[in-house]
């Protein structure tokens, strides 16, 4: 019998999470409002005045982005190891560093994507002019790329532990700090009409740093928090 | 003495950090040697417990 | 070479008698470095030019800064030789050192925010160096609440090594920040080659400083290490014969 290669392994678990996902499609959509939500609240208690909005539009999307990809990352590993499919992929014999890169690149499919494509209106919201949401756009879509990975770091580590939702998020924000610093800074310069290149360039970076060193990472974390 | 204490008018600022810094170094030494006490005596009992049960 | 010494100090037994035999070692050049080094610093040193007797505030801001990394530094290489071989001492360590760790990251951050006021006239700015160790003292309390959301203390033990490891690249990140971004806070007064930008008489006591806090550090971690053993070694057979003595 073939072994199944790397690739093929990474491709099923993939397509597994995306079909469970959108078998349960509420789950999925929850943190999706809660984006919108937490933006919501930021117009209320500060005043409507969009100039005004506009001065903090790339701290609130990206806060507010923050929050809802937390909530999110949970719903990574969770179903999984409840039902005992966590061990299954760890004793698969393939390395378990690619399935949770499979696993991770679905699950921003299904939370960060949808975020990033509803970011615009959001921002249209907080008074951000139309010229700027391709930044807004590509800013969060990196942005959300590092939020999936720190998370699934976050929440390998949490897994199973009562209240872990909270520490989850002490865990994962100081790590998800410098991204929001650039990332938020992207958006601002953008709104000016300045070119948000040095950011977003730096965005990127991290993004590479994360996507490679966050694997290997949660998957320790995962052997340690399933043994 | 008043000069030092005056700080050349920084004394409010300069002292409370000294202040501060003696409070976490006292607070390292009292709360390390209280862990280990109380460790101590913890591990003295559960001993004395299978000792005489 | 006969590296048994080396391999006898991860057996815990031993390593608690060496740490009783250690820390006089540790604790006493401790006191009196930082002793010399007040006295050096509040009394012989000159006043600065620019910031008056206010700079002074230096010799307690600038070594608990260093602490607060140097600290993590070695809880990270702790957790990472825990996590490789598997030496339960190593994580000991690690566990001992985060809240010596966190307390002197409290420290900077505060010795910093007093000094800020009457020089930059802000209790705070959120400038690229005073941010990264302000995440920094997040990241020592992560470590310590994973530690103790988890019952089982070998997953505990290697669940918050892991987030030590993941943690280590905020430290180059601070380090570094004075020099990537224009920032408030001054570069590096000590690591450039040759010439440090401080004067001699008011350089000493800063240096006494900082070995005096190093030292002491490792007089509090000894003592905590082991208070950590007792409490890791509660069942075993070595502990009652030891305590007795």
């Amino acid at each position: 019998m073939e072994r199944t290669g790397i690739f093929s392994a990474a491709c099923l678990a993939f397509r597994r999470d995306l079909l469970l996902a959108f078998r349960h499609w509420g789950q999925v959509a929850q943190p999706l409002v809660f984006f919108a939500i937490v933006a919501t609240l930021f117009p209320l208690a500060l005043g409507p005045q969009l100039a005004e909005l506009r001065e903090i539009a790339g701290g609130t999307l990206w806060v507010a982005a923050l929050l809802a990809s937390l909530l999110g990352v949970e719903l990574l590993f969770r179903a999984d190891h409840a039902d005992g499919t966590l061990e299954q992929m760890m004793i698969s014999g393939q390395p378990l560093a690619m399935l949770v890169l499979a696993k991770g690149f679905a699950h921003w499919t299904v939370c960060g994507l949808p975020l990033v494509l509803l970011a615009p209106l959001v921002a249209a919201g907080l008074g951000a002019p139309p010229a700027a949401n391709c930044t807004v756009m590509l800013s969060l879509a990196l942005g959300t790329g590092i939020l999936s990975a720190l998370g699934a770091i976050g929440s390998a580590l949490t897994l199973g532990l009562r209240r872990g939702s909270l520490l989850l998020g002490l865990l994962v924000l100081p790590l998800a700090m410098p991204a929001l610093i650039f990332g938020a800074r992207a958006i601002d310069l953008a709104i000016h009409g300045d070119s948000a290149r040095g950011p977003l360039l730096l965005l990127s970076a991290m993004l590479v740093l994360c996507v490679t060193l966050a694997p290997p990472a949660a998957a320790a974390a995962l052997r340690i928090s399933a043994e | 003495m008043n000069d030092v204490l005056d700080m050349g008018r920084y004394g409010a600022f300069v002292w409370p950090c000294f202040a501060l810094a003696a409070i976490v170094l006292a607070w390292n030494v009292v709360a390390a040697r209280r862990l280990h006490a109380a460790a101590r005596q913890h591990a003295l009992r559960r001993a004395a417990e299978e000792a005489a049960p | 070479m006969n590296w048994t010494w080396f391999h006898k100090l991860a057996s815990p037994p031993h390593a608690y008698r060496i740490a009783a035999r250690l820390l006089p070692w540790f604790g006493w050049p401790a006191g009196a470095l930082i002793a010399a080094g007040l006295y050096g610093g509040l009394v012989l040193a000159p006043a600065d030019y620019q910031q008056g007797d206010a700079f002074r505030i230096v010799y307690v801001h600038a070594p608990s800064a260093w602490l607060s990394m140097f600290v993590y530094a070695t809880m990270a290489v702790a957790a990472a030789i825990g996590l490789v071989w598997r030496i339960k001492l190593a994580h000991a360590v690690a566990a001992a050192s985060a809240p010596i760790g966190a307390s002197f990251t409290f420290l900077a951050l505060a010795t910093g925010a007093i000094w800020g006021k009457p020089m930059w006239g802000t209790w705070w700015v959120w400038d690229a160096r005073l941010t990264s160790e302000l995440i920094l003292l997040f990241l020592y309390t992560g470590v310590m609440a994973l530690r103790a959301s988890i019952d089982d203390r070998d997953r505990a033990d290697r669940a918050a090594a892991v987030l030590a490891l993941v943690g280590v690249v905020n430290l180059p990140i601070i380090h570094y920040s004075v020099y990537w971004w224009n920032t408030l806070h001054q570069p590096a007064t000590l690591t450039k080659i040759g010439k440090p930008s401080m004067a001699g008489d008011m350089l000493w006591p800063l240096l006494v400083m900082m070995l005096g806090f190093t030292l002491y550090y490792a007089a509090i971690l000894l003592i905590r290490l082991r208070a950590e053993i007792l409490r890791r070694e509660r069942d075993a057979g070595w502990l009652t014969t030891e305590l007795a003595r």
